[in-house]
């Protein structure tokens, strides 16, 4: 059988950016995902007559502009439009509104606060402080602090010479943004408790963390350092769905000669004499390369798909202690009309903007409590969007694709799997909560797709349902992403490289980690660069 | 009364708003343009720039102040707050008195400046360009004092210019020529009280006039019906730049960086580095910024904000500054062609040792000709005093013209 240059596990993002440019470098690059369909957690799938979801990730900002450009995305078809805005709606019937325009949203923060509009300032200078230190290691590979190479004291030099550079305040700022909750880090800027819930969001999604969990503030900034055409901390969505995103890097990768295989998945990971030698599907097919790329999960790469023999067991326990917990669900809802939310009184500017349904910080704590009970939260954080109001593509004139981001969510109901009752009685919790809000909402509802953890993990791959392939904390990041000792993209087997978020920078919609993981390879096998580094932002 | 309300979440089907001399601007302003100042609808210039920049020279301009932020700050600490707050003594701006103030974070460097008017005893106003409400609270904490931004609350007018006393008298405020500059008096007006303090943003004879909202439109029309003899002119923001250049003052946002603003902590200025050392008093025991400000007073100051006196015509509008061995040492943050001085201007930053008095540098000029690009070196000179600051700014009584 013909032998490939390299093989990449998973059609998400960041398998086929890392594919893509290996393909730039000539190489020969065999693409293999399990699901008949490409994109992983990008995706848009059409589940129900003219509708298109964005079934998992559903907004677009981290996506680093670099790889945008490096892979030409745009001639494949990409287009990423900016929405406005957001709203938090409140249970009185208020809300707190974020708007395009600078000065509606000062007077929106003044109608709550005075004094809290003006400390927004203040916020958003520390907040875009800590991104900028963040954002320049995003297209690097973390070094390795413990080793003596040159390049990786060299790497060390450049962190130090950047922390010291952010100076005095916010060298301090920063130790404070990496271990402190974002319901403490928001008291030092707020008064005002719907103002403080309104920011609170970020500090958890996607983390199984409660906002006044140590460490949520990180996360904060792993949502705000990101950007639409260099608006800072903008959102926008992919014309077409998230799926255009992968849809566009596929493009890029088979333009450049790569070769995909949809509906088997990798059973095994073949290794010979210490060095990978291939891949051994799920219909029995063997494919075979000296380079085996995965975009999986680390527990799922190490724990599922290889054999125990083959690895060290401190290794195996350290991925078995991986954090990677499970904490959102989605509900993509297909509507008949538009539904009409009591407090935004028809703000047409609003039903196009992330809304959200919560009051205080304290509410968002218990819904965190439910998570910790094993079970999911009786009044969830919502994060909802109607991107059909933006973008047309995604549902018939007249009709609306709701996508709807839940929290908290457990892996398991109180120890034991889930069950479709369980999926049912989640989906109720959600439209109830919606409907409350908007009464009328659940007579429009022509088609839900449900994804709980149990969903998540079976379909995308995603173990336990973690949208960011491992929790975004201090032991997680950086030169300790995944593990200690693992930063560099480079597995515990010769020939074998991890490409996922599970690896530095981690998740989102970034493809940091493919595109750094494809330079590593390159580097490694003396080929011509073809990913981008990070432009300066002095 | 309120300029506008924004208790109302409607207020976002306007995203700005009309200034209580709304209608009467509206009616004069020509050129139907206007631009956004914070909250407000501003006219960027009625009828011609040049034209309303020389009635702020030649007779007098009036501009609409209302859109500036405004606080109100009273009560026992009112004094001992603001003293520790800002960099100058306040202890000598008595009641009846302006005082132009900076302050500071504790790193010394400058987070805005402003005009604090002593209305009464312990009743201060405080004028800014930038929101403040955030810090003045924080600065609060444990003092007996109430702090209100009262932006919309009050109506402001800037009467500029060397007939602008002459117009007051006319509009029978009495002893009004008796207020020296940094001044203020009370005057009853249409059953309301009118504010008038000989301050501005010219560097001219000028005084600003405060008045609650209601009583914009009248104040309006007395102050159009009393300088109708005196060549009384609206004024645009436009004409107020240029002013504000020839004078020789700073602009928050143009000439620094605002500290509460800036992301990159290495573009924020101490008052030293602006040039406005001498409104710092170490005497004072304790206020914001004082130990990292006395550290740079023994220590040296990182930049200098300085006045240049260009050779040629050729504005130098965001102008690169090099020594005389073409080293780039600093940049143009304001610059215009001076109509009264006659003089090329520009305030620029440089890098200390540069900026002294006399220095020589070179200024990287590029202009346009017939859409072609041309680029020139000119030579220009630190010079120490404003570019216009005629006697009548200072005389009191002011003369009629």
């Amino acid at each position: 059988m013909k032998k490939h240059d390299a093989i990449v596990i998973g059609a998400g993002h960041n398998g086929i950016t890392n594919a893509a440019f290996l393909a730039k470098a000539g190489m020969d690059v065999l693409l293999v995902e399990k699901n008949e369909w490409i994109g992983g957690a990008a995706v848009s799938r059409n589940l129900h007559e003219d509708w298109i979801y964005s079934n998992c990730s559903y907004v677009c900002s981290l996506l680093r502009p670099e790889i945008y450009r490096a892979l030409d995305l745009a001639r494949y078809g990409l287009q990423v439009v900016p929405y406005g805005g957001s709203v938090t709606m409140t249970e009185d019937g208020d809300y707190l509104a974020s708007y395009t325009d600078e000065d509606a949203s000062r007077r929106e923060l003044m109608r709550h606060s005075p004094r809290d509009a003006d400390a927004t300032h203040r916020f958003e200078r520390d907040i875009m402080r800590q991104c900028r230190f963040i954002r320049q290691f995003l297209l690097r590979t973390a070094p390795d602090p413990t080793s003596f190479k040159p390049r990786d004291l060299m790497e060390l030099l450049h962190i130090g010479r950047e922390f010291w550079a952010l100076g005095e305040e916010t060298i301090y700022d920063t130790m404070r943004f990496y271990t402190m909750s974002i319901a403490e880090f928001l008291d030092e800027y707020f008064e005002h408790p719907l103002i403080k819930a309104s920011h609170c969001g970020s500090g958890i999604i996607g983390s199984a963390m409660g906002v006044m969990s140590p460490g949520t503030a990180y996360v904060l900034l792993h949502h705000a350092m990101g950007d639409v055409d260099g608006s800072a901390g903008a959102w926008g969505f992919a014309r077409g769905g998230m799926g255009a995103i992968t849809q566009a890097m596929h493009g890029c990768f088979a333009d450049h000669g790569g070769t995909t295989l949809t509906g088997s998945g990798v059973a095994q990971i073949l290794v010979k004499n210490g060095q990978v030698s291939g891949v051994a599907l799920d219909n029995g097919d063997e494919h075979h390369a000296d380079i085996v790329v995965s975009n999986m999960t680390l527990p799922r790469t190490f724990l599922e798909c290889m054999d125990p023999r083959d690895l060290r067991p401190e290794f195996l326990e350290k991925c078995r202690n991986f954090k990677i917990r499970g904490s959102s669900g989605k509900l993509n809802i297909a509507l008949e009309g538009m539904p009409k939310f009591t407090a935004l009184k028809g703000n047409r500017e609003l039903m196009k903007a992330d809304m959200h349904l919560i009051d205080s910080v304290e509410r968002l704590e218990r819904a965190y409590d439910d998570w910790k009970d094993g079970t999911w939260s009786r009044d969830p954080y919502i994060d909802m969007l109607i991107p059909s109001l933006t973008d047309p593509t995604m549902a018939p004139p007249g009709k609306h694709f709701m996508s709807v981001f839940v929290q908290y969510v457990p892996p398991k109901i109180r120890g034991r799997d889930w069950t479709d009752a369980d999926r049912d009685g989640f989906r109720d919790t959600v439209l109830g909560q919606i409907e409350d809000y908007a009464p009328g909402f659940r007579d429009l509802i022509a088609h839900v797709e449900v994804r709980t953890p149990r969903e998540l993990e079976n379909e995308v791959g995603l173990t336990e349902g973690n949208i960011f392939q491992g929790e975004l904390t201090m032991d997680q990041l950086l030169f300790n992403r995944p593990i200690p000792g693992y930063a560099q993209y480079r597995g515990p087997v010769k020939g074998l490289w991890m490409c996922g978020s599970s690896n530095h920078p981690g998740g989102g919609v970034m493809a940091a980690p493919g595109a750094n993981a494809a330079r590593e390879i390159l580097a490694d096998r003396r080929k011509p660069n073809t990913v981008p580094e990070g432009w300066l932002d002095d | 009364m309120k300029t506008f309300n924004i208790d109302s979440r409607e207020h976002y089907r306007n995203k700005v708003f009309p200034s209580p001399f709304h209608e009467r601007q509206a009616a004069l302003n020509e050129n139907r343009e206007w631009s956004r100042w914070y909250d407000y609808l501003s006219v960027p210039a009625y009828t011609c720039s040049t034209m309303e920049y020389f009635a702020g020279r030649n007779t007098c301009g009036v501009f609409d102040l209302t859109p500036m932020t405004k606080h109100r700050i009273t009560g026992p600490d009112a004094l001992t707050f603001l003293n520790r707050l800002v960099t100058r003594d306040m202890t000598k701006v008595k009641p009846g008195r302006v005082g132009y103030s900076v302050w500071c974070d504790d790193r010394g460097q400058v987070i805005d400046d402003g005009t604090v008017f002593h209305l009464h005893e312990g009743d201060y106003r405080l004028c800014s360009q930038e929101h403040q409400i955030d810090w003045l609270l924080i600065n609060a904490r444990g003092f007996d004092v109430s702090v209100v931004e009262d932006t919309h609350d009050v109506a402001a007018l800037a009467l500029q210019g060397p007939t602008s006393c002459a117009v007051l008298k006319k509009m029978n405020l009495p002893e009004v020529e008796s207020i020296t500059p940094f001044g203020l008096k009370h005057f009853d007006f249409e059953g309301t009280q009118l504010t008038v303090s000989r301050t501005g943003y010219t560097g001219d004879l000028g005084y600003e006039l405060w008045i609650d909202p209601d009583h914009a439109g009248v104040l309006w029309d007395r102050l159009f019906e009393a300088g109708e003899l005196h060549g009384i002119q609206p004024m645009g923001s436009e004409a107020l730049e240029l002013l504000r250049i020839e004078a020789g003052f700073i602009l928050a946002g143009e000439d620094f960086a605002p500290a509460m603003h800036t992301v990159r902590h290495r573009n924020t200025r101490s008052p030293f580095e602006l040039g406005l050392g001498w409104l710092v008093d170490f005497d004072k025991p304790v206020f914001n910024g004082r130990r990292a400000l006395l550290r740079e007073k023994a220590e040296g100051s990182r930049y200098a904000l300085v006045k240049l006196d260009i050779e040629d015509n050729k504005p130098a509008e965001h102008a690169y500054v090099y020594d005389t061995r073409g080293r780039n040492i600093g940049w143009v943050t304001s610059a215009m062609w001076s109509p009264s001085a006659k003089k090329n201007i520009a305030l620029a930053t440089v890098e200390t040792p540069h900026g002294e008095t006399g220095e020589k540098m070179k200024v990287e000029i590029y202009y346009q000709r017939e859409l072609k690009w041309h680029r020139k070196m000119a030579d220009a000179v630190v010079v120490r005093d404003a570019f216009w600051d005629p006697p009548r700014r200072r005389a009191t009584p002011p003369a009629d013209f």
